[in-house]
């Protein structure tokens, strides 16, 4: 299909011509799902609009056509202004709206009646206009829904909102055609199931991946330091980088590290280029400064994180700096396609690793990247939580029989296998909590009335409808200056170890901290040298399971001719002294220095399976009396320190064990309780929200953690529990990984007693963030310090 | 009580402090708890649609029977805002009733009324709004110009270690006055701090925290925290 007449003199005078695959969503508008898979800049939005944009030029008509959703508000704005231009040039008859969090009530309410041709928006805001009676009318003409950005939606909750939402509108208006836009992913199928109306096929196209891109890992002129991550040994080389380009984007993996980079960065930025930070965790007014900054051409550089993985097309940007692994090749390859993009030039991307086995990590993550071998987390089936929350917005917008919303439900990809009985635990739940063994016989949440479920109090809608989404409050407290300026948010744990006069870091600026007042965190601006640095919330990634075996693959070599010289001498060292670590085997190294022993457990399962394996090796060695003093992770290794030598290690690592400590002990650990928490939230056992709340903090909630050491205690099979166990599998927890490694080592452990400290392990001794061992030692630590307060005070007795 | 209690004087009267949060006056073999907002959860759901873990009223009863059966009390004190309201406690569930009514076998209860419950209730024990006993005045709300000697809950004090993230559950004292930390196990707190609650207290006054063991730390004074409000 060529264009059509109306659009061609907007194409033309810009000198456009449709790229071949623009042409095919065209022609194959008619697809009932249609998933398009391009690289950043290949004009994927545009290809998402042109065949509204042709029928709405073609045959004017009122009503709601099209419903666009992405990930960002941002992008709903972004694309409105890019969607605008041609409209208005060319006089078309097409009105466009965006609906976000931060559209005005008025205009909102005037959206439910009068909908514009083209609605742009977000999982979140969808989700809560299908929760009104009146969504039926709004949608009832729904012609098309545009996902964009659908590969970072399907890798969250948030997507799986988003797909029962189009099961919804399905069901409003039969027949709606999907298309969704995708960067470049190891599993377009998995996708494409996910868009589609179940078990509806769904067509996928493939967009010209474009030049090959330029990988390389930075040169620093010396050697990474043997452990951390903030890689601050590379600054004068990464500022040499920028000078050299044009616009730079240097990507984080954490917020932390981002913070502590960038400060460094500008203690020797003699030459002043300007050079901003970004993250999630900063204040909305100064994500957009530095934005609009960016827009403008001010900036030569962003020190960033995830959050500009996405977003606004910056097509001035002809560096990508990944600063440490890059944890998965997938996402490497998606920064990578942030620069350059416009022309036919290759993206140009340099790697920094931060330390000595990231030098292997960036190694592994190049020659993958170049063979275009991607890596991904494969999808369990669609969580309950989700479900659950789904089924109170269903009840928001009218009476629905139970039948009909299970049918619903089944057409979504995630949920094609869900069973009756799965359906019905969470319907009792949102009905009833779904308790064993006392029910609420008086006060259900949802009423059963002549074959309909509908809500008891229809006033509960109100406060349904105010919780609704599935994005994660890591509880975090906002951080403002005393004159009032809001500068970002920090953890709320982080909050509770600061004492007035502390300084830490936060958006570059370095702060005081004066006072906590109910859920503000007041600071002062302040020099110091040697601030403490915030955590933000928002986990570390482990390292991918395939980057994780092309590593293991990597240390078999007999050689290293593609590693530094440091690097590959440091591993020749380790052959001689111990062993390197095999894919099919564990390696534990047990060793003494600093008089302590010490056990490195070379496990290669990702920081948040060492971090839990940690946990568990440790009580269990403390049951065994090996006296175990604390632990610390990485995404390659777990480090034991102790009293005693680990002399037996095999028998620690029995499966049935660890298993069974997943499965008792594990259940009562802060990790397990964190898991619960966001589970808690999104399926509506608790409201995080109320109308008219005023914050005084006082008495009026109590932690989920009394909720879950109740249900522990009285009901440990319930639902929100069993969903807590399955989702400890991933994230946090993530004890499937642990499986992972159990399957491959099969008992088969290397113990190597070595008579120091081995020059692999000498770097996990240098790693921060040590887990001291909880019970009985802590109880002393914190009475000791008590006693100690005690003695400073003067108070001896009352 | 074993040495896991925090031993100390109010206004004369030797009194402990347990871990659990209950207070025990060994001169009248009196045990206290305070704000127990039993059958928070079906309050909860009439009021607001939340369907919590209807559990609370037996996890509490559990807690109170164990500190009943170390400290055999000749008298319970309970320090008001027992019920989260008079509905929840007509609505109690009948096993938990009975349970309640076990415990108050043998013993002198009393229940004193909170803003969450002011009035009778009808699960046995006697009803008053104050109650003077071995030298101490029990009230539920804290009477700023009360005489020495007062033990009062209402505020659910809650304090923390510097440098510990963790918050616990916590008596607030200054051997003229004492504020108990809430009992039930569905109640939230107030950082011991707070103004509101740190102005009724001396500039040497201490929090208890409760847990393994009741651990006394020093609370900063007043002026330090109330300098803007």
């Amino acid at each position: 299909m060529t264009l059509p007449a109306r659009l061609a003199p907007f194409f033309a005078r810009r000198g456009w011509a449709l790229h071949r695959h623009q042409a095919e969503m065209l022609d194959r508008s008619d697809e009932p799902a249609l998933l398009l898979i391009a690289p950043t800049g290949a004009g994927k939005t545009l290809s998402g609009f042109l065949p509204t944009i042709a029928e709405l030029a073609e045959a004017p008509r009122s009503g709601l056509h099209t419903l666009y959703v992405s990930p960002l508000k941002a992008l709903a704005t972004d694309i409105k202004r890019n969607l605008l231009t041609p409209v208005e040039e060319l006089g078309l008859p097409i009105r466009i709206e965006d609906r976000t969090g931060d559209t005005s009530q008025a205009a909102r309410k005037r959206q439910r009646v009068d909908p514009p041709h083209i609605l742009l928006t977000t999982p979140e805001s969808l989700a809560l206009l299908l929760s009104y009676e009146d969504a039926p009318k709004i949608f009832e003409g729904l012609s098309r829904i545009v996902v964009d950005e659908i590969h970072a939606l399907a890798e969250s909750k948030r997507g799986d909102q988003l797909f029962l939402s189009l099961s919804r509108l399905e069901a409003i208006a039969p027949g709606l055609r999907r298309v969704g836009l995708s960067a470049t992913v190891d599993n377009p199928q998995e996708i494409a199931q996910l868009l589609a109306r179940n078990p509806q096929p769904c067509a996928i196209l493939h967009a010209d991946p474009g030049e090959e891109p330029d990988l390389s890992m930075l040169d620093a002129g010396r050697a990474p330091p043997w452990a951390g991550g903030a890689a601050l040994h590379a600054i004068p080389a990464v500022l040499e980088e920028v000078k050299r380009h044009k616009t730079t984007l240097i990507f984080h993996n954490t917020r932390a590290q981002a913070e502590v980079f960038f400060h460094n960065l500008w203690l020797q930025n003699d030459d002043g280029l300007p050079i901003a930070i970004h993250h999630g965790s900063l204040s909305r007014e100064q994500r957009q400064a530095v934005e609009a900054a960016m827009l403008r051409g001010d900036l030569k550089a962003i020190v960033c994180t995830g959050t500009l993985d996405l977003g606004i097309d910056w097509g001035d940007v002809d560096l990508v700096i990944q600063m440490g692994g890059p944890k998965y090749v997938k996402r490497l390859v998606q920064r990578i396609g942030r620069a350059n993009h416009r022309a036919g030039v290759p993206s140009k991307a340099i790697l920094v690793p931060a330390n000595r086995f990231e030098v292997l990590e960036c190694t592994c993550a190049i020659a993958a990247a170049r063979l275009g071998d991607l890596d991904g987390t494969p999808r369990g089936p669609g969580p309950l939580d989700v479900l659950c929350q789904h089924i109170l917005i269903r009840a928001c917008a009218g009476p629905f029989a139970a039948d009909d919303l299970y049918a619903e439900v089944r057409t979504v990809g995630g949920y094609a296998s869900l069973s009756r009985a799965a359906f019905d635990d969470c319907l009792e739940f949102c009905a009833t909590g779904g308790y064993a063994l006392r029910a609420y016989d008086r006060w259900k949440r949802l009423m059963l009335r002549d074959g309909f479920w509908q809500l008891r109090d229809p006033r509960a809608a109100k406060r349904i409808r105010m919780n609704i989404g599935t994005i994660e409050d890591t509880g975090s407290l906002n951080v403002r200056l005393r004159s009032g300026a809001h500068l970002g948010e920090i953890e709320e744990y982080f909050a509770s170890t600061l004492t007035p006069g502390d300084t830490f870091l936060i958006g570059g600026q370095v702060v005081r901290f004066e006072s906590l007042r109910e859920m503000t965190v007041e600071v002062t601006r302040r020099r110091d040298a040697n601030p403490r640095v915030a955590s933000f919330g928002g986990g570390k990634f482990p390292t991918s399971v395939a980057l994780t075996h092309r590593i293991l693959d990597l240390l078999q070599q007999s050689d290293w001719p593609e590693l530094p010289r440091h690097t590959a001498e440091w591993l020749n060292l380790q052959r001689r002294f111990s062993k390197l670590p095999e894919a099919d085997r564990m390696l534990v190294e047990t060793f003494e220095a600093e008089e302590r022993w010490h056990a490195a457990f070379w496990g290669f399962a990702g920081w948040n399976a060492h971090q839990t394996l940690g946990l568990l090796l440790t009580h269990r060695m403390e049951q065994r009396g090996l006296d175990p003093l604390g632990f610390v992770a990485t995404d390659y290794a777990l480090l034991i320190t102790g009293l005693r030598e680990v002399e037996d290690p095999a028998s620690l690592l029995d499966p049935r064990d660890i298993r069974e400590g997943f499965e008792t002990w594990l259940q009562g650990n802060a990790v397990m309780k964190r898991t619960f928490r966001g589970v808690a939230t999104i399926a509506g056992l608790i409201e995080k929200n109320l109308p008219g709340q005023r914050k005084t903090g006082r008495q009026a909630t109590f932690s989920t953690d009394i909720l879950y050491d109740t249900l522990v205690k009285y009901d440990p099979d319930h639902l929100l529990l069993r969903v807590t166990r399955e989702q400890a599998q991933h994230g946090l927890v993530d004890f499937g990984r642990i499986e992972e490694m159990l399957s491959r080592i099969q008992g088969r452990v290397d113990h190597v007693r070595a008579k120091r400290v081995t020059p692999l392990a000498a770097p996990l001794l240098l790693e921060r963030g040590r887990v001291p061992v909880a019970g009985a030692a802590r109880e002393r630590l914190m009475a000791e310090q008590a006693a100690r307060l005690l003695e400073e005070a003067g108070i001896e007795a009352l | 009580m074993n040495g896991m209690s925090y031993s100390f004087a109010l206004n004369g009267t030797h009194c402990l402090a347990l871990p659990s949060g209950a207070l025990f006056v060994p001169s009248e073999n009196l045990l206290c708890v305070s704000d127990l907002h039993m059958a928070k959860s079906e309050r909860v759901a009439r009021r607001r649609g939340l369907m919590l873990p209807p559990y609370e009223t037996r996890a509490t009863l559990d807690r109170l029977a164990q500190d009943i059966e170390a400290a055999k009390p000749t008298c319970v004190v309970a320090l008001g805002d027992s019920f989260d309201d008079l509905a929840a406690s007509e609505a109690l569930d009948p096993e938990d009733r009975a349970r309640l009514i076990a415990l108050q076998d043998g013993r002198r209860w009393v229940w004193i009324e909170g803003n969450h419950d002011a009035g009778p209730n009808d699960h046995g024990g006697e009803g008053c709004h104050s109650l003077s006993a071995g030298g101490l005045t029990f009230r539920h709300i804290a009477d700023a110009a009360s005489e020495p000697g007062e033990v009062s809950g209402h505020y659910h004090p809650k304090y923390g270690l510097p440098g510990f993230a963790e918050r616990r559950r916590c008596f607030v004292v200054d051997g003229r006055r004492l504020i108990l930390p809430a009992y039930g196990t569905y109640t939230g707190g107030l950082d011991a701090r707070e103004p509101v609650l740190r102005h009724l207290f001396a500039d040497k006054a201490l929090a208890v925290l409760t847990g393994a063991r009741a651990m006394p730390v020093p609370l900063p004074p007043a002026r330090e925290h109330s300098r803007r409000a």
